[in-house]
């Protein structure tokens, strides 16, 4: 019989048979017809912005007018990638640096949170979780001047060691709400065991509790990868196209100039997604996996 | 006693970091804003000390709350945050529920739903700008060429340049992008309600739609909420997205979060700390609600 | 029990360093040194803060450096360039920084009005002196140095002068519509009769964009309808925004927006300069920093496009200047010093203004070095009234603009009737 434990282990559960006497799996009928019409409908409409991003990223100056959106390019050109690659090559590994060790250090942080507060409680947990997950939703512009001030006078360095911290500090709420309600889901008797044996809290954290914790790790690193990289607004004030991540230089790409180049824009819009594009085309079915496991119930 | 604490205290102490990091961070520099709010701190001068700052403490909201130009903001903020949740939830759920039963390609389908999601405001700015461009008929370009081009024109429109309803396509960029996530959310709701429920149903007679309606539908409530939550707040924060494309200077988008902007732009910090506070005030009275109904709800 | 206590303790020791962060931080408000000369007068490298990062603007900031390492080799250049929207950026981070008490060494910034809360809040230094010794005195004309004056005291060296009451036009059309295209125009009502002729032509007969340019179109039909006077006088307080020359004005400005394009909120100036190159519109009123997209389109005038004062504004020069400041809390002051001098200097200027397609706001400068366009406007530099642009931060601060913008922007959107407009701008002018 099928338990919480076991999807644990499997990145996706298969869809449930559709039993019943007349649906069988592989008729063809109206109804499934209908179905993946609908299906690749949405799929042509989600994909219109990525046909005009890619369409005008190969196309010349000139060309890549609004006026010309929808048509394919008159003369087909790469001076575009090789112009964005060029802008973008360093903050895209400026980005890298920032974004994985501060997805990692959140997502220990948010693990190790949401065990104890979850599994190994203490009193006036709860209430701790609520003040925690407050933290996740308050206006970033409400606080960004002293926090201005705050990071001036800590003596960390602008760009990416500021925003590592930063990046680590807003994401706890979030990623201690996630492993929260894993560890919730978690059967409660592992625990248990561990304690009666005498384990302390890290003994049982790291050898009970940390080897099941694989699909809220995917799906918190994955949550912090994607907000990291595509943050703008600490970017803007915390870094400069100098020493900042790949959205100020996509912003300087794409509105810095007087003459807007199109072409480049849009090319660089693509490049600056693609690291995010393949988390999510390679992680996605654990992305899934992992939410179903409880990270992200009610 | 010894004995209490040496269960509760490394827990304490292990998530202590955190919230030091949060008081600081988070309330600390909450409180800090909120009495900048409370000053007739207007001016650069004032803010370096060299003009005197007084306290007002309410007069700033009044004024803000007063003003029509606020309202207008707040207007749109609330037609943005509907058709963002409305749409959001609804495509999700849509592609949830298509794509529960089984589908060949499924992982294809959910990916490209999904893929949105990867691209930052910024970047997804420069090619919505210009779909949403409003010139229509001959000089028509973006999405209102594309409708012609089908078939149908009579769908175009002036899209955010509506000085009432404008603000309403910018969500739509934004429903873009999250409609995927949602998908997951609810997706991840369905495959989770245990087999044997639905085996138990089918036994009872009922059909595919029976099914869903009466039993599937009502176990994804709790997944609804939290998609609800979490998309809801993320309108309220609506800011990269006007950046990106209609520029914070034009009247039919603005929302509070570019209020803000402007007013700091100004050197105003007493009033740009004002609708930072209005701003956390309207996401405390959705928010602090279902936080206590969670912390209840695991009570039992 | 103990256990409580220890967690009443610790919620109380969060609490109490909350609220000691936020006593601490309102401390920090007292700025460094006083006035003149920060801390010493190093001049070891220079951080130069613009927005200067990508087109012809950054050509004209790269020929400046050049002049820069030959004149003060032994000054390092920093360049602290941001990009996006006209500085919106940089003008936030900017922003940051000064208030940090963390300023570059120097920074761009509109002459002018622009300025106003930089120096009520004590961050610029006075640089009078620098003036007297670089000789700008005499180099700058006097109404430009009159202009940069506040309470006696000068606190920016102005490096380009550009001119915003231009109106740019395609012959072509214009030809297409049964106009000459060499006319001009005395008045705006003659400009009307040739607006509706573009107009009937099916073309776009005037082209705009978002609401910064309309503020731009705006002030230029305030000059025009109030004359150079009335107009100054509506930044020193002696025209009232509630008067029916203004109503006049404003009703002028209706008829100019009802010639405009549809979809102008979305784009930007050089969007609408484009349909003027692109032959799809008649007429656009932008500043001179237009020729330098005509120029990058390989356009030659009078064959490909034409160009006048908006009509109504002959012989006056709505003029905006990029300039440059010394902050107080300077780390190099010295090195600040040195761009000061290169920027203000003969080379520097010619280097600069002939790459970003501007005009030196030195008198000195032979206007043989640069182009035809660049060269009629430095005559009218020479001997036409100057006035301040409003839309680029020469008449009003910051805060006014904004309203004003705002007011501009309901108005144009529908938003709001004349007279809501005539009400805002009053609002908008009364702080």
């Amino acid at each position: 019989m099928a338990t919480a434990y076991d999807s644990l282990t499997e990145p996706i559960k298969a869809a449930p048979r559709t039993g019943g006497g007349t649906a069988g799996r592989d008729r063809v009928t109206p109804g499934r017809i209908a179905k993946y019409a609908l299906l690749l409908l949405f799929v042509v409409i989600v994909l219109i912005p990525v046909y005009v991003l890619l369409v005008t990223s190969f196309k010349g100056t000139g060309d890549a007018d609004p006026s010309r959106a929808w048509s394919l390019p008159q003369v087909w050109t790469l001076e575009n990638w090789s112009g964005a690659w060029a802008a973008l090559q360093a903050p895209l590994w400026r980005t890298i640096a920032l974004v994985v060790p501060s997805s990692l250090i959140s997502a220990i942080l948010g693990s190790m949170n949401g065990f104890v507060l979850a599994r190994w409680r203490f009193p006036g947990a709860d209430i701790i979780f609520t003040l925690i997950l407050f933290g996740m939703f308050i206006p970033y512009q409400a606080v960004m001047i002293p926090l201005v001030q705050l990071m001036l006078n800590s003596g960390i360095p602008s760009g990416v060691p500021t925003l590592i911290v930063l990046h680590v500090i807003y994401g706890l709420p979030i990623t201690t709400l996630i492993f929260r309600n894993y560890y919730q889901s978690v059967p409660n008797e592992l625990v248990e065991a561990a304690r009666v044996d005498g384990a302390g809290m890290l003994r049982t954290y790291w050898s009970v509790v940390l080897p099941i914790s694989v699909p809220s790790f995917v799906v918190v690193l994955i949550w912090q990868f994607t907000s990291a990289w595509n943050d703008f607004l600490f970017a803007v004030f915390f870094s400069s196209s100098r020493n900042g991540p790949v959205t100020i230089a996509l912003n300087n790409l794409a509105n810095g100039a007087m003459l807007t180049d199109y072409g480049i824009s849009m090319s660089g819009a693509l490049l600056a997604s693609l690291p995010t594009l393949l988390v999510y085309v390679l992680l996605g079915k654990y992305f899934i996996g992992g939410l179903m496991s409880g990270s992200v119930k009610g | 006693m010894p004995k209490n604490i040496r269960r509760w205290g490394p827990p304490l102490l292990l998530v202590s970091p955190s919230l030091i990091l949060l008081a600081v961070f988070v309330y600390g520099l909450l409180a800090i804003n909120a009495k900048t709010a409370g000053t007739d701190n207007h001016t650069a001068a004032q803010t370096t000390g060299r003009a005197p700052v007084q306290w007002v403490w309410f007069d700033n909201f009044v004024a803000l709350l007063g003003s029509e130009s606020f309202q207008h903001s707040l207007k749109n903020l609330v037609i943005y945050t509907v058709v963002f949740l409305a749409g959001t939830m609804f495509f999700g759920f849509l592609w949830a529920f298509l794509l529960d039963r089984p589908v060949r390609f499924e992982g294809w389908f959910r990916s490209i739903y999904l893929f949105p999601m990867a691209v930052s405001f910024v970047a997804s700015g420069v090619v919505w700008r210009w779909l949403l461009n409003s010139n229509q008929g001959e000089a028509a370009s973006g999405l209102n060429r594309l409708f012609q081009n089908v078939g149908l024109g009579f769908l175009q429109n002036n899209w955010w340049n509506n000085p009432d309803w404008g603000i309403a396509a910018i969500a739509i960029p934004a429903i873009w992008q999250m409609s995927g996530y949602v998908m997951a959310l609810f997706l991840a709701g369905f495959r989770g309600i245990p087999e044997e429920l639905r085996e138990a149903a089918r036994v009872d007679g009922a059909n595919e739609w029976q099914l869903y309606r009466h039993v599937l539908f009502p176990q994804l409530s709790p997944v609804a909420l939290s998609a609800v939550i979490i998309v809801g707040h993320m309108s309220l924060k609506a800011f990269d997205l006007i950046m990106s494309i209609s520029k914070p200077a034009n009247y039919q988008t603005k929302v509070p979060a570019i209020d803000m902007y402007q007013f700091k732009l100004s050197f105003d910090y007493a009033n740009a700390a004002a609708v930072g506070v209005i701003l956390l005030v309207i996401v405390a009275i959705l928010i602090v609600p279902y936080l206590v109904h969670i912390n209840r709800a695991e009570k039992h | 029990m103990r256990t409580r206590r220890t967690i009443t303790a610790l919620v109380a020791g969060i609490a109490a360093s909350s609220l000691l962060l936020a006593a601490c931080s309102s401390n920090n408000n007292e700025e460094p040194g006083g006035t003149g000369g920060a801390q010493g007068n190093d001049a070891s490298e220079v951080e130069v803060f613009t927005w200067w990062a990508s087109g012809s603007e950054k050509l004209g900031l790269d020929a400046l450096v050049k002049v820069f390492e030959e004149q003060h080799p032994d000054t390092k250049f920093v360049n602290g360039a941001i990009a996006g929207g006209a500085g919106s950026a940089a003008k936030e981070l900017l922003q940051s920084r000064l208030q940090a008490q963390d300023p570059p060494d120097t920074f761009q910034a509109h002459a002018g009005a622009e300025l106003t809360d930089y120096i009520n809040a004590g961050q610029l230094e006075d640089v009078s002196n620098l003036y007297d010794e670089f000789g700008l005195r005499d180099a700058f004309p006097k109404d430009l140095v009159d202009r940069l004056t506040v309470d006696g005291k000068i606190y920016s060296v102005p490096s380009n002068i550009h001119r915003a009451n231009v109106v740019w036009a395609n012959p072509t059309v214009l030809k297409d519509a049964g106009l000459d295209p060499e006319a001009t125009y005395a008045t705006l009502d003659d400009w009307f009769g040739a607006l509706d002729k573009v107009k009937a032509s099916g073309k776009t007969a005037l082209s705009v964009a978002t609401t910064w340019t309309q503020v731009h179109l705006f002030e230029t039909v305030l000059l025009s309808t109030l004359g150079a006077d009335a107009y100054n006088g509506l930044w020193n307080g002696s025209t009232d925004w509630a008067g029916a020359d203004v109503t006049k004005a404003l009703e002028n400005f209706e008829k100019l927006m009802s010639y405009t394009n549809t979809d102008r909120d979305g784009l930007d100036w050089p969007d609408a300069t484009q349909q003027i190159i692109d032959g799809k519109a008649g007429f656009n009123v932008m500043g001179d920093w237009a020729e330098a997209a005509f120029q990058e389109a390989k356009k030659q005038a009078p064959a490909d496009y034409v160009y006048f004062p908006v009509p109504g504004t002959d012989g006056v020069f709505d003029f905006l200047a990029d300039s440059f400041t010394l902050p107080v809390g300077s780390k190099h002051p010295g090195g600040t010093k040195n761009w000061l001098n290169t920027i203000s200097s003969l080379d520097g200027q010619i280097a600069f203004n002939k790459a970003k397609g501007s005009i030196p706001a030195r008198k000195d400068a032979a206007p043989s070095e640069f182009g035809a366009y660049q060269q009629s406007a430095m005559e009218s530099f020479g001997q036409d009234t100057i006035v301040s642009s409003l839309a680029h931060g020469a008449a009003a601060p910051v805060a006014t603009l904004n309203a004003i913008s705002e007011a501009v922007s309901k108005f144009t959107t529908g938003a709001g009737d004349l007279a809501t407009f005539q009400s805002d701008l009053v609002a908008a002018n009364a702080g």
